[in-house]
């Protein structure tokens, strides 16, 4: 026995609400996010990930006031990431209770950034999120992956798995990876990028975007060579607790804690 | 009266070890400082830390803490978290640095290659997320956590004592490595009791109402 897999349930907060969409659109109300994070701890989750998609910087204190709530009830690793785009960004999400924080489209901006914020805090709580999507023919043999920022709409011309690299070499800890053409579908994760990007770098790789039923966090981690696996809408809506997802993967031979 | 004394250095985030202390010991004076009189004065204390070793003995010495260390480390209930335990020891591959040498042994990293599991499955670094950790000695800060039980680790270089004796508790990743030490009035621990649920916060309240015997 060993280091388990973790089930990482994800919470996208907006206006102090948890809400879900639909590739990026579309949101849908799922409650209070405090409230939410207890639930997902006494379920036994391994991990939280705290999304703020606040667009309007008004209200980007609001995370900083649930994060805090949550780290002085919840004792399990807090992940939260949005709108970081600077050092002191990552020191406020730090000193308010989480235990890691995710850098997605200011690493791209700026990829100094990860090398400065995991030297000032170290590589363990600097997490870099690599939204990808496949480009060219689906039955070519030489798949490609290219990097997408803000929510998806902008392509960078950057390739993932050459992207996950350099940003472990800048110093991420991990890397949160989500398959865009997947995410909200319910169709599962691209397990070849999962795959691709999993092999191709020596840090854990949390895989995200698509889960739909439990078979597919099962692929993630056996096909898709995942250390961790996150999911929002199928615990949200009460289709699967995180022990039923826990308990599914372990008689399939995935070494959860239970 | 400070009733724990939680090392402020510089290195981590406190905030998550102190909200940990003050769940489970709602009753105590918890501190967090980085005043070597106030942890002279606390009746326990609790050495944590994160990330690079070089900064964090830069650190611990910028603020005049060294000698505040050990005399705790000498007189009362001390536990070491993660870094906190590496510290202790003489020497770290990481930067090549000397550390406390309160604890004769080295400080090692992960093996770059050969790190498969059993299935062959590439082993990551840093070894990060819950494992199991098997209790090597009885101990009071064990006191009610099953042999076996899983707490969160996250971290890339692991403890090798001289004196197998310290050893209080080893993990697999992929070979045994140390995850728990003992002597006398310190604990160290290579994981996260804070961030590790139920198992984690009951250690915290061994810790909190241990008197320092083993």
């Amino acid at each position: 026995m060993g280091l388990a897999k973790r089930i990482i349930p994800c919470l996208d907060v907006t206006d102090g609400r948890v809400v879900k969409g639909v590739n990026f659109a579309e949101l849908r109300d799922a409650g209070d996010p405090v409230e939410i994070a207890r639930r997902y701890d006494e379920q036994g989750a391994d991990e939280l990930a705290f999304l703020d998609i606040t667009a309007s910087s008004d209200n980007r204190g609001l995370i900083l006031h649930i994060i805090e709530e949550v780290a002085s009830q919840v004792f399990i690793p807090l992940t939260v990431g949005g709108g970081v785009r600077e050092v002191e960004d990552v020191r406020r999400l730090l000193n308010a209770g989480a235990d890691k924080v995710s850098i997605n489209t200011s690493a791209i901006l700026n990829p100094q950034l990860v090398a400065d914020a995991s030297n000032r805090f170290g590589s363990q709580c600097i997490v870099v999120a690599i939204d990808a999507k496949q480009v060219g023919e689906t039955d070519s043999k030489a798949l490609r992956w290219e990097v997408f920022t803000h929510g998806g709409r902008k392509p960078t011309g950057l390739d993932a798995v050459e992207w996950a690299k350099r940003m472990v070499a800048l110093g991420a800890g991990e890397l949160l990876l989500t398959s865009m053409d997947r995410d909200g579908t319910k169709m599962g994760f691209n397990l070849e990028l999962t795959r691709a990007i999993s092999d191709a770098v020596d840090v854990p790789v949390i895989a995200s975007g698509g889960v739909g039923n439990l078979d597919h966090l099962v692929d993630g981690i056996k096909l898709g060579g995942a250390d961790a696996v996150l999911a929002a809408s199928i615990f949200h809506y009460g289709e699967y607790t995180v022990r039923e997802a826990k308990e599914y993967m372990n008689a399939r031979g995935i070494e959860v804690r239970l | 009266m400070i009733d724990i004394a939680i090392i402020d250095y510089g290195m981590g985030n406190l905030r998550s070890v102190s909200k940990a202390l003050e769940h489970v010991a709602p009753d105590k004076n918890v501190v967090v400082t980085s005043d070597p009189t106030q942890i002279d004065a606390a009746g326990r204390v609790v050495f944590p830390g994160q990330g690079a070793m070089p900064d964090c003995m830069r650190e611990l010495d910028a603020r005049n803490l060294r000698a505040a260390v050990i005399a705790a480390a000498a007189s009362k209930p001390f536990l070491g978290i993660c870094i906190g335990l590496q510290l202790l020891f003489e020497h770290s591959e990481e930067g090549n640095t000397v550390g406390l040498g309160i604890l004769p042994g080295k400080v090692k990293r992960f093996a770059m290659q050969d790190m498969h599991d059993a299935q062959g499955n590439k082993l990551k670094v840093p070894h990060m997320g819950w494992n199991q950790v098997y209790q090597s000695q009885a101990h009071p800060l064990w006191a009610g956590i099953e042999d076996g039980s899983r707490f969160y680790f996250v971290h890339s270089y692991y403890v090798e004592p001289v004196d197998s004796g310290l050893v209080a508790g080893f993990s697999e990743y992929p070979s045994r490595f140390t995850s728990a030490v003992a002597r006398d009035n310190i604990f160290a621990v290579q994981f996260h009791p804070e961030k590790s649920q139920h198992d984690g916060l009951k250690l915290l309240s061994n810790f909190v109402h241990w008197n320092g015997n083993s």
